[in-house]
């Protein structure tokens, strides 16, 4: 066993190496946090469940852009029988008016990156630019 | 019980008709235009006459072009390789490229003249649209989804009348004033007028129809007699713009 030393010091070097992410995040003060996005301060009901919304958002909006564009259905009755408008900038940011702190968090957070905006307008980003 | 293939192929396709009902046998016998839709509602068929006598009254009046830019968010770009056109001005000669009027039409000859999508009855861009991005609704209008659409300018090449226009450029912050209840577009997709159908759904006319002040556009539905466009056209006579390609236009200039 005379290369003990060599053993023992090259397999502390690769658990160092392995576990270095979890070292540097202990030191940078990291911790396991969500995206944390804010909720609309006026509390409201949304067109839809939370849970729903919060699984399957994407889904509801792709049909609501299929019902409008291309089916001329441009109301949406909601699980509580009221009646909305199938608009992302009137409906959806009516209530969510900051879409930095409530859709852009989660998206960035999930790495999902949108093509909405290219074209959708968020009235606030709006107003903001003095335009 | 013994079936064979020919006996069963038959109830094979009795069993789809009876599934997809009526629009399959339409579909088969080729029913062109329905006057009606599937629930016996009474569709419209929208189309615009033009007075041009009235028009170039307001010589240089471009309040038309203004109102749609302004509803639509369509970007000024002063470059022509870019630019992006919903309603806009030609030189009669050039709207009106058919020969034979002789000094007719010398009234006219050197006049810019206000030009849209045709929302043609039988549109060649609505044929060529490799992804269905664009369609003919039952009401006529010739629709954009800019969604689908994949920027293949397809349908340019086949519009005889140039009304599309691609987007080189990004369009949002060449847009003058935005108005957030209708999107801009993006760059790499084709636009051009939509008839102001979001304005329809809402009851109200197109906003080019609005802003006239010499009241020299009419809109309404072309199939309804007593309709204020179908009394346009009988009063006096009107063209369509290069009628020999068989596009069926549904924009009407009375002379
Ligand atoms: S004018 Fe051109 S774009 Fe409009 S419907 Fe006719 S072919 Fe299509
Ligand atoms: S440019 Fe867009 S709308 Fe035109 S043919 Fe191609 S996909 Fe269709």
């Amino acid at each position: 066993m005379r290369d003990r030393g060599l053993l023992v010091g090259g397999l502390a070097l690769f658990v160092a190496v392995v576990t270095f992410p979890v070292w540097y995040n202990v030191a940078a003060g990291t911790t396991a946090r969500g995206p944390e996005p804010v909720r609309p301060a006026a509390a409201g009901r949304c067109v839809a469940p939370t849970e729903y919304m919060r699984a399957s958002h994407m889904s509801l909006l792709m049909a609501w852009r299929d019902d409008v564009v291309r089916g001329q259905e441009r109301n949406f009755v909601g699980p509580d029988g009221k009646t909305y408008a199938k608009s992302l900038t009137r409906t959806c940011l009516g209530c969510h008016t900051n879409k930095a702190e409530f859709c852009d968090r989660c998206h960035a957070s999930a790495a999902v990156t949108l093509t909405c905006w290219e074209c959708h307008i968020d009235p606030a980003s709006l107003r903001r630019a003095g335009r | 019980m013994s079936v064979d293939r020919r006996a069963f192929l038959g109830a094979a396709g009795l069993c789809a008709l009876a599934v997809t009902g009526t629009r399959s046998l339409e579909a088969l016998a080729g029913t062109g235009r329905p006057e009606t839709a599937p629930q016996g509602r009474r569709v419209p068929r929208w189309g615009m006459v033009v007075d041009l006598r009235r028009c170039l009254q307001a010589d240089g009046c471009t309040d038309c072009i203004a109102a749609c830019e302004r509803a639509h968010n369509v970007p000024r770009l002063p470059s022509r390789a870019h630019e992006v056109k919903w309603i806009w001005r030609e030189p009669y000669e050039r709207a009106f490229a058919q020969r034979g009027s002789g000094y007719a039409d010398e009234a006219l000859r050197g006049k810019l003249v206000p030009v849209l999508c045709n929302h043609c009855d039988n549109p060649p861009c609505v044929r060529v649209c490799p992804v269905k991005a664009t369609w003919k609704r039952e009401d006529g209008i010739v629709m954009m989804d800019w969604h689908r659409c994949i920027g293949c300018r397809y349908c340019m090449a086949a519009c005889p009348y140039g009304a599309r226009s691609f987007n080189w450029l990004d369009p949002r912050p060449r847009v003058k004033e935005v108005n957030p209840d209708f999107p801009t577009r993006t760059r790499g997709v084709v636009e051009k007028c939509n008839f102001c159908e979001e304005r329809l759904a809402q009851g109200r006319g197109p906003a080019c129809v609005e802003a006239c002040r010499e009241r020299a556009l009419a809109f309404g539905d072309l199939r309804d007699p007593g309709s204020q466009v179908r009394e346009q056209l009988r009063s006096r006579h009107a063209m369509r713009r290069k009628p020999e390609l068989g596009t069926e236009p549904s924009v009407y200039y009375r002379a």
